[in-house]
Formats: C-alpha cells, sequence, structure tokens
C-alpha cells in the first residue's frame, strides 16, 4: 500500500536536509533554522517512492508516513 | 567466541586496493558485524561493521558524541590522552544535546538545499577558473593540486568570508591535524594557530562586517568570541579537506571503471545519482565516528556496557552486501542514498548539501571540459592517503 499521508516530528528534526533533496514536492526546509517543513502532507502519486526512501533516510527519524 | 576472526587490536587499517575496504574489516564484518575490539590503551571496546548496527549506534542517543570520553581506535601517542578531555566551547561534532542541538541550529539555515543551490554560479565561477588554470598548464597536471584542493577550499573561504591569501596557512595547518603521523605536539601547534587565525578572523568581522557566513554569526549576537573562533574553525576544516578528497578520490575511481566513466558521460542527468554511489564507494571517512556508551545497551544481541567506547566503520558499512548487494561493484544507477559517508543521526554532516553541489558541478564540469582525461602514471604508483585521517589520494597526475 502507498503511504496516504505524511506526519513530521519538527522538534527532534536536524535540518540535513535528505527529504528535501529527494523529495522536493513534498518537502522542503525552514529559511531560517533549515528543520523539515510539510509542503503536502499527501504526496503527489508521483513522489510516494520518494517520500517512502526520504523517511527510510532521514537521519533523525522524523518522518512517519500513515495510512 | 568460536568465530576464526580475532578480536582486533585496533581499527585494522592495511588496505589491499585503494577503493576497497581493508580485508580485515570485511571479514570481522561478515562475521560479527558488532565486534568487541582491543583499543591502543588497553581498552576492551567495540567495533561496528554491519549497515544496520552502525545505523542503530549512530541514531542513539545514548552513544554519546562527547569528546572527553572517547578513546581513539587507533594510536595517537602518549600526550593525546590528556588534550583530547579538553574540548572548546563551540566544538559542536564532540558535544551531546542540548548543547549540540544550540550550536547547530544556528547553522541549519545557512546550509539547506535551497541556499547551496543559490551557490551554484558562484561553485560554477570557481571550478572553471580552476579548469581554465589547468587546461592552460603543463601536462601532467596533479589533480589534487589544481583542481579538487582549491575548489571546496575556495567554495569556504568564500562562503565563510575568509580571505583566499590566508588558504595556505590554513590548508598546511589542516593537513597537519589530519596526518595519523603527526606528533601530539604538532597538532596541538596547528590547532593552536588556527584557533589564533579564526580569533582574528572573528575580531575583524565584529569590527568590518561583510556578506558572509562569520560576519552572520557574529550580527547574530548569540555567540561570544571563543564559540565563534571555534566553530568557524570546524567549518572551515571540515569544508575543505572532505570534499577535496571525494573529488580527487572520485575521479581515480571512474578513471578505473571505464564503463561507469562512460555511462556517466553518455548521460549527465546521472550525475546526482553517481555521486551519492561514490559517496558509498569511497567513504572516506574511514577512521570513527566513535561513541561512547552512556548506559548499558543491547546491540546485535551482545551488551555494550556504559562507559564502553563504540567506534563504526563506514567503510565495512557502506559495503555491507545486505544493504547494497555486490558492493565491491561500482554503479553510478544504483540507489545509494542510504549510505553512512555523511553519518546518521543528530551529527549527521551539516555540509552535505554544499559538497553534493560541490561534487556534480566538479565531476560534471572537470569531465565535460577534458574529454580525453586519463591517468599520467601507473596506477599503482598513485599514492593513497592510508596516513590521513580521511582517506584518498595524496597526488592524482593527469593528463588529457
Amino acid at each position: 500500500m502507498s503511504p496516504v499521508r505524511v506526519a513530521v516530528d519538527r522538534e527532534r528534526c536536524c535540518a540535513a536536509g535528505m527529504c528535501a533533496l529527494v523529495a522536493p514536492a513534498t518537502f522542503s526546509q525552514d529559511d531560517e533554522d533549515g528543520r523539515v517543513v510539510v509542503l503536502e502532507d499527501r504526496p503527489p502519486e508521483g513522489e510516494r517512492a520518494s517520500v517512502a526512501e526520504a523517511a527510510a533516510i532521514c537521519p533523525c527519524g522524523v518522518i512517519s508516513l500513515l495510512e | 567466541m568460536t568465530d576464526a576472526t580475532p578480536v582486533p587490536q585496533g581499527l585494522p587499517m592495511e588496505r589491499q586496493c585503494p577503493f576497497s575496504p581493508p580485508r580485515g574489516l570485511v571479514e570481522l564484518r561478515d562475521q560479527r558485524p558488532v565486534s568487541r575490539m582491543t583499543y591502543p590503551d588497553g581498552h576492551e571496546g567495540w567495533l561496528v561493521t554491519g549497515h544496520a548496527q552502525a545505523r542503530e549506534v549512530l541514531a542513539n542517543p545514548r552513544f554519546s558524541s562527547r569528546g572527553d570520553l572517547a578513546r581513539a581506535p587507533i594510536p595517537t601517542g602518549p600526550m593525546a590522552e590528556g588534550t583530547r578531555r579538553f574540548i572548546p566551547r563551540g566544538a559542536l561534532t564532540r558535544m551531546d544535546p542540548p548543547e549540540h542541538t544550540r550550536y547547530r541550529r544556528l547553522l541549519t539555515g545557512e546550509f539547506t538545499v535551497r541556499r547551496m543551490r543559490l551557490l551554484e554560479p558562484m561553485i560554477q565561477g570557481i571550478v572553471d577558473h580552476q579548469l581554465d588554470l589547468m587546461a592552460g598548464g603543463d601536462q601532467p597536471a596533479d589533480l589534487v593540486a589544481d583542481f579538487a584542493l582549491p575548489v571546496p577550499s575556495l567554495v569556504i573561504c568564500a562562503l565563510l568570508g575568509v580571505p583566499t591569501t590566508d588558504r595556505p596557512l590554513f590548508e598546511r595547518e589542516t593537513r597537519t591535524l589530519f596526518s595519523l603521523d603527526t606528533p601530539v605536539e604538532d597538532r596541538n601547534d596547528a590547532l593552536r594557530s588556527l584557533g589564533a587565525y579564526l580569533g582574528r578572523l572573528v575580531a575583524d568581522k565584529r569590527a568590518n562586517p561583510e556578506d558572509d557566513l562569520l560576519s552572520d554569526l557574529v550580527a547574530g549576537g548569540q555567540l561570544d568570541d571563543e564559540e565563534l573562533a571555534t566553530m568557524g574553525m570546524v567549518l572551515l576544516v571540515a569544508g575543505h579537506e572532505t570534499t577535496a578528497n571525494m573529488l580527487a578520490h572520485g575521479v581515480f575511481a571512474l578513471l578505473r571503471h571505464p564503463d561507469q566513466l562512460a555511462l556517466l558521460r553518455s548521460d549527465p542527468a546521472l550525475l546526482p545519482n553517481a555521486v551519492e554511489e561514490l559517496l558509498r564507494y569511497l567513504s572516506v571517512i574511514h577512521v570513527g565516528p566513535i561513541r561512547t556508551a552512556l548506559d548499558d545497551i543491547e546491540l546485535n544481541g551482545q551488551l555494550i556496557r556504559a562507559g564502553d567506547s563504540v567506534t563504526v566503520s563506514v567503510p565495512a558499512a557502506n559495503w555491507d552486501p545486505t544493504r547494497f548487494p555486490e558492493p565491491d561493484r561500482l554503479d553510478i544507477t544504483r540507489r545509494s542514498t542510504s549510505h553512512l559517508a555523511f553519518g546518521h543521526g543528530i551529527h549527521q554532516c551539516l555540509g552535505q548539501q554544499l559538497a553534493r553541489v560541490e561534487m556534480r558541478i566538479g565531476f560534471g564540469s572537470l569531465l565535460g571540459r577534458f574529454p580525453g582525461l586519463r591517468l599520467a602514471v601507473e596506477p599503482d604508483a598513485v599514492p593513497l592517503r592510508s596516513d590521513m585521517g580521511i582517506y584518498g589520494v595524496h597526488q592524482l597526475p593527469v593528463a588529457w
């Protein structure tokens, strides 16, 4: 099943930018502190695999994929 | 334990090939991805060589980054013990939260994917200028001295606001710091010299602020001069030596894998993926990261006791066949983003998005400019940096 909704824990985010790099339509970074900003909590169909990759490689494990 | 591979005495460092991790590490990983290791000071600690286990260590904040607790996995000389316990304020790579978080958050906004993309024209200008110099110079050229070192060095100078005329000073001191053979006294001298230099620079930025990162940090008013000098030193040192070695060793790897080089030349869209695969394949951070258990922690069925040192081997983890099938194959089409070349967890490399842009532009423009690029010596004659804290090549003679 593809994930349908993205949730993040901004408090624990370490702003490495991997999510914004691999899934740029879904994630961005705050200009001030670099922490994750969710652009689209229901990722576009074409980016779902990248969103799953972003969740898997996030260095601080702050991205959750909810059904 | 009945495994054939004995407990290593210090981190295995002896390589059999310029690219693959030391055989001692590979054999150990295949038998015991979490193994006991005898540290040079006699401590019975641990060595982690498996990808999943390395990730687990680096993601767990109970494995501390505190520099005053860490033990070196390779011999460092008798005086090192006394000096390593001193952690200057602002030395964020050797701290835990909450101190680490405070320092890191002052910097993370400066290194976002978006901010680094805005630097592309500046980086392209530096790369093109170095390529012009190389093209107009004699052959063979040394790719390290003429391209791989100056590019990231000039980029970090521009970003931080460091005068490029000071490059000889900080490049020399950085080389001293990263040489594994440097006597402790010389290491301390280099640290003092760099610290004094950064102190002068911070004072200068306070008096004459410019449009650069160091001036911004000074103007931000959240750091005192000691913290500013230390953080500036960390950024300056980390910012050039690592990328420099990736560029030079990356070119060496591509020249030794002509099929992959031809593939990359035929399809430049593969470049971002090729950069990730080269990061995995070369794993230039070959000593550490080092952590210390703050509690008793179970890892891979073994009990790590509070106070035990844990050394993670990035090259071994990035060549773990359970994560990267046929790890010894350089395959620029492979999806390699889960490599640990930039670490993992809260200390994952702050400058990684800058490094990616530098490598993309560096490799892409170099290959574009010199379609006939080739090694100018036998591959065996390329001097390897086994004696340095960051792996790579000392020189890479090339012609075109």
